[in-house]
């Protein structure tokens, strides 16, 4: 293990190349284009695969394409860009095959701007392209998080013959801090026996998200159903924080999380019992265990950088038995803790009185 | 005592089955072409396939080789993916004029001035089949289709594209002719691009294209012989055929 200051964007660079990713494919954008260039310079340095594509539909197609051949592959884009993606996310989850996206967001909607913002939560969680389909994804909120998360990444899409997607804002991607990076990995693959490597001593393999006939679809939705049940049962991954006694259940994730934490911190100092709730997989969403820590406070906060979109699944949690109140900055405006700290005063009097 | 030779039978790399296509369809006649040269270059066991969408959508039923089926358009990028990982590999995106020629022309352009080392058979008949006949980026001017009900008017609906010169005009492109099968001069001539295009990438000298004029006879509302005759009256004078990028090299292939 080695401790070094990095760049989100660089440490994502080299945390999927720590994990075995044998290609990258990605265009510029502002604010992750740094992912782009910190792979130009190392993959071909390793003999790995890079291409500057000529668009985002072109990397991600490429990102079909590569995990086809049963590679570990990656792309890396930001909100327009992810936006561009989506029919070919839709195919990739169809055909089953496993890769890798990290979506580095910023203010929206349209061009919007390059400052971080979390409102592509909805697109990323609920299936931003057509289709019943979902995609794992995960939500870091420090540096050695989204090193932690790429790695699991790609070990997911393998387990799952999914895609599996890290949503980290601009904040992340732009700030630099102290990382363990991994050890250089031949990762354990599992079986690729369907992976499209040339017809040699097997029949041909056909990977598609064409299944003409109803009926055929329908098979294929009921088996993409049953993983996506698997997936809700065995990989959610939350986090908390001062929640043994806290009257104030505070639920954000990522950037807002951190923020959150630091105005629970203070707010602890004025004696009020704020806790913070912290989802680190988006999809599948800890409804229960929200719903159980919920259940114990008086009352529930939401933080995002959006007009709150993550809202949603917390009322779905927690069934609305609770009053929420919900703080959000929209446009690439990131809340300071004395903002947050406000409003956790304000739901603290409510309470009083 | 009597021994038989084979003197003709079905390409191996052909599945044996019957196809969706329409009768006269020449996609039946380069399917089985591509299923020879994979046969004569002995690439089975190493060639990948991309559909694309359009009539041949279920071309991975008909060629016995891996395939996938790409998005409208990006088969070329798929393939750009696919062959950089197992740059081993023989890999060929077959596609028709609106999966190629309008949706799909960026990553087209792209991936032949990157000089990719896959093939791309394109199926060019001036029309949209597989959706019922509207107009395609290369379709006639006063073409009747069903979305130019009056016939193409190049004021409204601008020109046709001519894809051969156009990736001809980019270093990265190793390969670019023109060839059609309406006789068996023709197929010959075909099949022997097919062969030097799938060589030319097992060489590693970049990107390679076989456009091929081709027939609709549905939605042209022909025969399939009338078919043949207006690709040659109609069709070849818009798109002669010829060699229109051949890199140095090639013909030592």
């Amino acid at each position: 293990m080695s401790t070094v200051l990095m760049k989100g964007n660089e440490a994502i660079g080299e945390a999927a190349i720590r994990a075995g990713c044998k290609a990258y494919f990605g265009y510029p954008i502002t604010p992750q284009t740094e992912v782009l260039e910190y792979m130009s310079k190392r993959m071909p340095k390793l003999g790995r695969v890079f291409v500057q594509a000529e668009s985002e539909l072109g990397a991600i197609n490429m990102v079909y394409g590569a995990a086809c051949a049963g590679e570990r592959v990656m792309t890396s884009t930001s909100s327009p860009g992810f936006s561009l993606m989506q029919e070919t996310v839709s195919y990739i989850a169809c055909s089953m095959v496993p890769a890798v996206l990290v979506n580095i967001t910023r203010g929206g909607p349209g061009l919007g701007n390059i400052q971080p913002a979390q409102s592509d939560y909805f697109q990323m969680t609920k299936g931003g392209g057509h289709g019943d389909y979902r995609a794992i994804t995960l939500a870091p909120a420090t540096i050695q998080e989204v090193v932690d998360h790429v790695v699991l990444a790609f070990e997911l899409a393998d387990k799952y013959r999914q895609l599996v997607m890290v949503m980290a804002d601009g904040m992340i991607g732009q700030m630099m801090e102290p990382v363990e990076l991994p050890e250089m990995a031949e990762p354990q693959r599992p079986d690729l026996s369907w992976a499209l490597t040339g017809a040699k001593d097997r029949p041909k393999n056909v990977v598609t998200s064409l299944f003409l006939g109803a009926a055929n679809l329908e098979k294929i939705n009921l088996q993409l159903q049953e993983l996506y049940k698997e997936i809700e049962a065995n990989e959610v991954r939350y986090e908390e924080y001062m929640l043994e006694d806290a009257d104030i259940v505070i639920v954000a994730y990522g950037t807002a999380g951190r923020i959150v934490q630091t105005a629970v911190k203070h707010a602890r100092e004025m004696g009020i019992k704020a806790g913070l709730f912290r989802p680190v997989t988006v999809y599948p969403f800890p409804y229960a265990q929200l719903n159980e820590v919920a259940s114990r406070a008086k009352q529930v906060m939401v933080v995002e950088m959006s007009a709150g979109q993550m809202l949603e699944d917390v009322r779905l949690a927690t069934r609305d038995a609770k009053p929420i109140r919900f703080f959000g900055k929209l446009g690439g405006v990131v809340p300071l803790p004395e903002d947050v700290l406000q409003e956790i005063k304000a739901v603290a009097n409510q309470a009083a009185t | 005592m009597l021994q038989e030779k084979v003197v003709f039978q079905k390409p191996h790399a052909l599945h044996d089955t019957t196809t969706h296509y329409c009768p006269g369809c020449i996609h039946g006649i380069v399917h089985r072409l591509v299923a020879e040269v994979i046969d004569e270059l002995d690439v089975r066991d190493r060639t990948i396939g991309i559909a694309p969408v359009g009539c041949s959508v279920l071309a991975y039923n008909y060629i016995d080789v891996d395939f996938a089926e790409a998005a409208h358009g990006r088969a070329t990028a798929m393939a750009t993916g696919l062959k950089r990982v197992q740059p081993g590999h023989v890999v060929f995106t077959y596609q028709g004029d609106g999966d190629l020629a309008a949706i799909g022309t960026n990553e087209l352009i792209h991936a032949a001035t990157r000089g990719e080392q896959f093939t791309t058979i394109f199926i060019n008949n001036a029309i949209y089949g597989m959706t019922g006949g509207q107009m395609a980026p290369t379709t006639l001017p006063g073409q009747v289709t069903s979305s130019t009900p009056y016939g193409r008017d190049v004021h409204q609906a601008g020109y046709p594209v001519r894809v051969c010169e156009l990736i001809s005009t980019l270093t990265g492109t190793a390969y670019a002719v023109r060839r059609t099968a309406t006789n068996p001069k023709e197929i010959r001539r075909l099949k022997k691009a097919i062969t030097t295009a799938f060589k030319v990438q097992m060489a590693g000298m970049g990107y390679s294209l076989v456009e091929v004029i081709s027939n609709c006879p549905t939605n042209w509302g022909m025969t399939p012989i009338e078919s043949l005759k207006w690709i040659e009256a109609s069709l070849i004078p818009y798109y002669p055929l010829g060699d229109y990028k051949v890199i140095e090299g090639v013909s030592r292939l």
